[in-house]
């Protein structure tokens, strides 16, 4: 076994693993924990396909910036547990894990049924996922995808200020 | 040369659990903070799968998604929360059965 292989054994359960406890956990900060897991194990995954800049951006974005915000909120509200009325096997959570359980079979069988053939990545794949790579693509190429995106971060600041805004203080 | 040895049909299977996981939860919590975690995550399935097929075809138009997608998470992750915030203050609560203000 190579070590890529071991690699990608102990991240993919680790994701996995990670992602069910986000689901299962009826307190929201432990959720949030499992989340950041999730997050890292992922940025550890894109390692493995040779994506460093997208990896370093998850954790700086993702586990860093998201998250963070994330366990402001659930800290401001001071929320306790789930009450344990989901507990008993409600119509609601059988009918979404049969759908998920459909979901997974048809996925499976469409991904593993037939080889795609691709079972290493091609040489150019190593200079693409540098900072250099991706900064000479982003720049000449997505330049306006870029400035757009600026655009909507802006609105998205101007909106969650309005939104969280007292309203007794405007008027 | 050969980078790796792992098939491109297991990442884009790992990314599928992911996001089924993801779409479960959705479907089955009730605190609306937790629904928006899992959105967090089935946004990351969808991203582990540009990311995998950007590196087997070799092409940075998929990373260059990733990047999109990231920024348009942090500005959903803004807005949500802000939504989630006002929401608490009008009716006390983040369960979303309990929050039913839309239905007539």
């Amino acid at each position: 076994m190579s070590t890529t292989v071991i690699l990608f054994t102990i991240l993919s359960i680790g994701a996995i693993a990670s992602g069910i406890s986000l689901v299962t956990r009826r307190n929201p900060v432990s959720a949030a924990m499992s989340l950041i897991v999730h997050f890292f194990m992922l940025a550890g995954l894109y390692l493995t396909l040779q994506a460093q800049f997208v990896a370093i951006i998850q954790i700086l974005v993702y586990a860093g910036a998201i998250m963070v915000l994330v366990i402001f909120v659930i800290m401001l509200l001071n929320l306790g547990k789930e009450e344990n009325l989901t507990e008993k096997f409600s119509m609601r959570t059988t009918l979404a894990l049969a759908l998920g359980g459909l979901f997974v079979v048809q996925f499976l069988t469409a991904f593993l049924g037939k080889k795609t053939g691709m079972n290493a990545l091609p040489e150019k794949s190593m200079s693409i996922g540098t900072t250099e790579g991706i900064g000479n693509v982003l720049f000449t190429q997505y330049l306006f995808p870029f400035e757009a995106i600026s655009l909507l971060l802006l609105a998205a600041i101007v909106g969650s200020i309005l939104l969280a805004k007292r309203k007794h203080e405007a008027s | 040369m050969n980078l790796q040895s792992i098939p491109l049909e297991y990442y884009l299977s790992l990314s599928a659990i992911m996001f089924t996981i993801g779409t479960v939860g959705v479907l089955t919590r009730r605190n609306a903070i937790i629904i928006f975690m899992c959105i967090e995550m089935m946004l990351n399935a969808v991203n582990l799968t540009l990311v995998s097929f950007s590196a087997f075809m070799g092409d940075s138009a998929g990373q260059m998604f990733v990047f999109f997608v990231m920024a348009v998470a942090a500005a959903e992750a803004a807005v949500g929360l802000a939504i989630v915030l006002a929401l608490f203050r009008v009716k006390q609560t983040v369960y979303v059965d309990e929050i039913n203000i839309m239905k007539w």
